[in-house]
């Protein structure tokens, strides 16, 4: 059974444990941050990394910041987050952009990491930024590769630029040359999957750097790797001193410790998350999201603690069992609303909720006057209507509509959210396997 | 003869690693406690999962202590065995003919190149055989197997990409059947085991096999990258549970990464590895061996 548990789901154990106990000694946190220690291990993240991680938490919370505390469990998975932010961070770092156009990205990596399919996903991101990529077909090894990524390059609706099995260092020059005069603004190389020992593959590499100006050398690693993932990143960094990294197939079940290790292991940031097999399924890294989605995807305590100031201890408890019990009525989520206004910023929350980046809630969704207006339809509800959502006729949305200046179609609205927002409390509790994490 | 040795040789980078480890530990730790943790962590580090670590370990202390024997061989020698025995829990299945195996498993492990390579595995070994296209998903993946069914000179059954992937194992198993074909190897789109469409789609193409050539010797081979980490646990398990697995080919052995995942994989779902893949050439792949690969692990 812990064996399938996710690092969130053994951190939420562990510190559901803790939680239960009041103040902490040396000794009890020693122990939760060995369980620490073996989750992170299970989650894949190298043992060179893990054990400093470890250090640097334990030195952290066994001082008297945590003893001092009036709640020691809660101080101690906060700084659990801060320093998995820390080991991940620092935050979204965007593609760069060449001073002298075009923009040259390399793409590089393993066999089978996702290299052909990431090039058609970043032309669609490009494309959508307003820019005009051109993809460049330059795995000439592998058996029908340059197929694929014209197949790919179609549905994402940018030009590929081929040369057949022409070496790969003089397909690039050529491709760069075509793009100044055909006015691309971004070129992206697809590179054959090669080992990080293959000598005489990452002198090919190495040759394509010279031949053109390289902005960008991304470093495609797949999520589910294992230890050896640091092995890899530092190779491919040392030889080709890469800007970035893009961790794909993250939609599996995989617990991502690559995704702190290589941070760690080569100082180069995550640029990229695949999270899925369609052309749009691309999301910017967010070290923090990721940090709380590792730590329990809308981690509920961190979100009682962010709101220690806001709600009494008494009431963050009871949203707490409300979450657990998934017995969250609209009542609740207007004092969240509330609260939210008291701790300043919708973005902290949506951090905090459980599923916010699966279900893509768009931060417009959340701003200032989209909360006034969710007070006012919520005030203008009866009580029983708060605790009851699905007594809500079209009738008593009228009612509602005109009580609080808005449309039925708001209600609507609000009510689709207000279910969402239940169904993920629901999944938090539920298995692990559903979790993206 | 080097055909028994390209496992131990793929995994000589490998062997480096662990065996230099467990040197240091050697000359550093007298046998104790600390010695023990620290063998844990050398086999976690292999990619070996926690909890097999945790078990092997405190077998190999058991047995130490009770020997009353401490030296590096003594210890090494008893990691190595236990090793090996957890691989034999799984036994290698016995190939009969006619015989279909369908290779399934994530995106980006191998199974295309692996196909290719199974396929002139059975030619040198005088079968006939045939593949089945039935990656109908991932763009380009039916002409990459066509340019594998080539090189190793086997016929290949095949429609259109986007079509479906049963209609195509459909095709192929009654051509199998018409020219009397001893195998038939069946490509299946990668796919993540989360994903309980797809690992629907994959069930359906394994009742039509059923179904359809009740009288062939049916395997299912979850392709497994080297690569991989604890996660290979989650795939093999959930794999198990949709179409039931007869063995694992471990493929990218070459590089450096460990495979020590497959000890659980032996030991706890009782799936043999059967064949490992030792490059990218149609000739690089092995039957397993246990105690070579044990001998390449440590």
């Amino acid at each position: 059974m812990a064996l399938f548990a996710s690092l969130s789901e053994r951190l939420n154990h562990i510190f559901s444990k803790l939680t239960k106990r009041g103040k902490l000694t040396e000794l009890e946190i020693r122990q939760a941050m060995r369980e620490v220690r073996i989750a992170l291990l299970e989650a894949d993240v190298n043992l060179k990394v893990a054990k400093n991680f470890i250090a640097e938490v334990s030195e952290k919370a066994v001082g008297q910041q945590v003893l001092a505390s009036l709640n020691p469990a809660q101080q101690v998975i906060k700084i659990v987050n801060e320093e998995l932010i820390a080991l991940m961070g620092p935050g979204n770092v965007k593609l760069e952009v060449a001073p002298k156009l075009p923009t040259v990205i390399m793409m590089c990596g393993l066999q089978g990491a996702g290299k052909t399919t990431m090039c058609a996903k970043l032309a669609v991101q490009l494309k959508k930024q307003g820019k005009r990529p051109l993809l460049v077909a330059g795995d000439i090894y592998r058996p029908a590769a340059i197929d694929q990524l014209k197949v790919v390059g179609g549905k994402a609706g940018a030009e590929v630029f081929e040369r057949g099995t022409q070496d790969p260092v003089k397909t690039a020059k050529e491709a760069v040359e075509y793009a100044r005069k055909m006015g691309f603004d971004t070129v992206v190389i697809d590179t054959a999957g090669r080992l990080h020992i293959d000598e005489r593959l990452m002198q090919e590499l190495e040759n394509i750097t010279k031949a053109v100006e390289v902005t960008e050398i991304l470093l495609t690693v797949d999520a589910m790797t294992g230890q050896d993932a640091v092995n890899v990143a530092e190779t491919f960094n040392q030889r080709l001193n890469i800007t970035g990294v893009i961790l794909t197939k993250l939609d599996g079940d995989t617990r991502g410790g690559a995704c702190l290790s290589i941070k760690a292991v080569t100082g180069k940031p995550i640029k990229f998350i695949g999270v899925g097999e369609k052309m749009g399924d691309l999301e910017p890294f967010y070290p923090d999201r990721m940090a709380s989605r590792i730590l329990g995807m809308g981690d509920v305590l961190s979100l009682i603690e962010k709101a220690q100031e806001a709600v009494t201890e008494q009431q963050a408890k009871e949203l707490e069992k409300k979450m657990r019990e998934n017995t969250f009525t609209l009542t609740d989520y207007l004092s969240q609303f509330e609260t939210l206004k008291k701790m300043g910023g919708a973005n902290a929350l949506l951090a905090m909720l459980p599923g916010a980046g699966k279900y893509k809630i768009k931060e417009g969704d959340l701003d200032e006057k989209r909360i006034e207006r969710t007070r006012a339809i919520i005030l203008s509800m009866t009580p029983k209507e708060r605790d009851n959502p699905q007594i809500i006729n079209s009738s008593r949305k009228r009612r509602i509509a005109l009580g609080s200046g808005t449309t039925v179609q708001d209600i609507n609205q609000l009510l689709k959210q207000f279910e969402q927002t239940k169904v993920m409390m629901k999944q938090m509790k539920g298995k692990g396997r559903r979790m993206p994490f | 003869m080097g055909f028994f040795g390209r496992i131990r040789d793929a995994l000589k980078k490998t062997k480096e690693s662990v065996a230099h480890k467990m040197r240091q530990l050697f000359l550093k730790n007298k046998i104790g406690d600390a010695f023990y943790d620290e063998l844990e962590e050398i086999l976690i580090s292999a990619d070996v999962s926690v909890k097999t670590a945790e078990q092997v370990v405190a077998e190999v202390k058991e047995e130490a202590i009770e020997s009353k024997i401490k030296d590096e061989q003594f210890v090494t020698d008893l990691l190595k065995d236990i090793l090996e025995e957890t691989l034999n829990e799984a036994p290698m299945p016995k190939i009969q003919y006619p015989c279909v195996m369908m290779f399934v498993g994530v995106n980006g492990v191998g199974k295309t190149t692996t196909i290719g390579k199974v396929a002139n595995y059975f030619v040198r070994n005088k079968k006939s055989v045939t593949v089945a296209a039935a990656d109908t998903f991932r763009a380009a993946a039916i002409d990459q197997l066509g340019v594998w069914a080539d090189r190793a000179k086997v016929r290949i059954v095949k429609h259109e990409e986007g079509s479906d992937p049963s209609a195509v194992v459909f095709d192929a198993v009654s051509s199998a059947k018409a020219r009397g074909t001893d195998v038939l190897l069946i490509d299946t789109a990668g796919r993540l085991h989360v994903k309980e469409n797809l690992m629907n789609e994959l069930k359906k193409m394994d009742r039509v096999v059923e179904r359809e050539f009740p009288e062939a010797h049916f395997y299912k081979f979850l392709v497994l990258d080297a690569t991989t980490g604890q996660n290979a646990y989650s795939q093999a398990k959930v794999f198990k549970d949709a179409v039931s697995l007869d063995g694992i080919v471990l493929t990218k052995l070459d590089g450096t990464a460990k495979g020590g995942f497959v000890f659980s994989l032996c030991g706890d779902l009782h799936i043999p590895v059967v064949f490992a893949g030792v490059g990218e050439k149609l000739e690089d792949l092995e039957l397993f061996d246990a105690e070579q690969f044990v001998e390449g692990f440590i």
